[in-house]
């Protein structure tokens, strides 16, 4: 196999690419593909997504399936869930990581019958197989599931809209958030997950891509239904207070520093048997340096992505990672790396971006309430 | 009155040595929704192509550079309250700032409105 990471690859095409055009779409390159980052714009379909539902093409996202004796210990080698604890059709969200502890790609798992169900983002996602193929052992037999598109319906009207062309050996509503099972989608055999990125209620649909422009019209064609694009993909996962690898995660960064530590599971903090653990352990116990932040932004301008974070002298003691105008709160909003000592909600800091100075004060994220349909009925 | 156009979308209204300038239709479409412009202050002196104001929509932030150099007289205060009125009235109430032409002479390298409509359509 060739290097794919050189900017000399050909941008490749989704299998709903055409559907996206005619759907007005403007197409943009994400992560080696071409992809709608808008239809009717970022403002209108960021609130549409809020208040009904919004169809999402993720298809760009690696889906891995993973098998073999010995999977589970196998994986827990490269990562720091708890995959032996991981029961039939749940899912949980993780973490490559380097030896170093940085972080490689963010991921989510689930236990299918006889192996493991993995989506990774597409950006990483040939470095991630490369990385696997090396590090498992031969008895672990890994497929990309490049035949299939991964669809995610979101909002608070997905799962009624959902629910009229599902099928399955128990009913939808079995599915709480991060919960997935095999279910017939009008006909189709489909992977069903109640997960998303974007805090709403939600599901992704894991499916064969030559039925891709019949169900994406099935679904839009519901009223409660508009396709959306990146560009409030990105809004609405931001405002969520999640990170996007490759920009608020990267190998630079530990899950402490990310304020990832959910995903270091009990047992394995206790085993300290992944990679990095005994960097990521001694950050857990003293705490990181430099952490990630929400931040609220004064005023009305955004701060973006590379603007620099000071301290009281005016030196540069961190990035913001993400930043824009999130449409829900209403005002802009951004997620940083800064010293601990600034970390504390209701800290008041100084971004220096294009020659001039905004305040922003650190705010506990999600910067929306979440609205995950969780088990015990909360 | 005369309208003139850059390549980069901005517009430029001339009546007399006094000039009001903003961004087209076209550009205002290319960045979708505005929630932020910063305009120049009054007496500001700006040289053709000068980053002379700033149009952030939710995705990103774009510079607008004066069409000709001059002298600002105002910026359009409805858009500190109204960023969006760039998307509604880019051509008309959404203009960005006023200035005097201290070259007039400038206006020949820009494109009038059937140029630019020429123009866009290629792009």
């Amino acid at each position: 196999m060739s290097d794919l990471d050189g900017p000399e690859i050909e941008i490749q095409t989704l299998p709903l690419d055409g559907w996206h055009r005619a759907r007005g779409g403007r197409m943009v390159e994400f992560a080696g593909y071409h992809m709608p980052v808008q239809y009717e714009g970022i403002m209108a379909e960021h609130l549409w997504v809020r208040e009904s539902a919004g169809l999402f093409d993720v298809s760009h996202m690696g889906q891995i399936v993973l098998s073999g004796e010995g999977l589970d210990e196998a994986l827990e080698a490269l990562l720091p869930a708890d995959v032996k604890g991981l029961p039939l059709g749940k899912m949980r969200y993780s973490l490559l990581l380097a030896e170093n502890g940085g972080i490689l790609d963010d991921l989510m798992l689930s236990r299918w019958p006889e192996s493991i169900y993995m989506v990774v983002n597409g950006a990483v996602k040939y470095d991630d197989i490369a990385h696997l193929r090396m590090e498992l052992p031969d008895e672990i037999t890994l497929n990309q599931l490049d035949e299939r598109v991964l669809l995610a319906l979101q909002g608070p009207k997905a799962f009624e809209v959902l629910k009229r062309h599902v099928t399955g050996r128990y009913p939808l509503d079995a599915l709480t958030f991060m919960a997935g099972g095999p279910f017939e989608l009008a006909g189709t055999e489909c992977w069903i997950s109640r997960s998303g990125y974007t805090g709403e209620d939600g599901f992704e649909l894991s499916f064969d891509a030559t039925e891709a422009e019949r169900i994406a019209d099935l679904l839009c064609a519901e009223p409660e239904v508009k396709p959306i694009g990146l560009g409030a993909r990105d809004s609405l996962r931001l405002e969520a207070g999640l990170p996007l690898y490759g920009h608020d995660l990267d190998t630079e960064t530990t899950p402490v520093m990310a304020d990832l530590g959910f995903a270091l599971s009990k047992r394995r903090r206790e085993e300290g048997s992944f990679p990095g653990a005994e960097r990521i352990l001694v950050e857990r116990e003293q705490g990181p340096v430099t952490k990630r932040v929400g931040l609220m932004v004064e005023g009305r301008q955004p701060v973006r992505e590379g603007a620099a974070v000071l301290d009281a002298d005016g030196s540069e003691v961190g990035k913001v990672t993400s930043g824009g105008f999130a449409p829900s709160v209403g005002a802009p909003i951004a997620m940083a790396y800064v010293p601990a000592a600034m970390a504390a909600p209701g800290t008041v800091i100084q971004i220096a971006q294009r020659g001039k100075v905004h305040q922003a004060t650190v705010t506990a994220m999600p910067f929306v309430p979440h609205r995950y349909v969780r088990a015990g009925g909360k | 009155m005369s309208r003139y156009f850059t390549e980069d979308h901005e517009w430029v209204d001339v009546d007399g040595d006094i000039g009001t300038v903003g961004i087209s239709e076209y550009a205002q479409s290319q960045l979708g929704d505005i929630v932020f412009v910063e305009v120049p202050e009054a007496g500001k002196e700006v040289a053709k192509g000068d980053e002379a104001a700033v149009v952030e929509s939710v995705k990103a932030a774009s510079d607008v550079y004066s069409p000709v150099s001059g002298t600002v007289l105002e910026g359009n205060a409805a858009l500190g309250d109204n960023p969006g009125l760039v998307n509604e009235e880019p051509e008309s109430d959404g203009w960005f700032f006023k200035l005097t032409l201290s070259d007039p002479e400038e206006l020949k390298g820009l494109m009038d409105e059937a140029a630019y409509a020429a123009f866009v359509a290629k792009l």
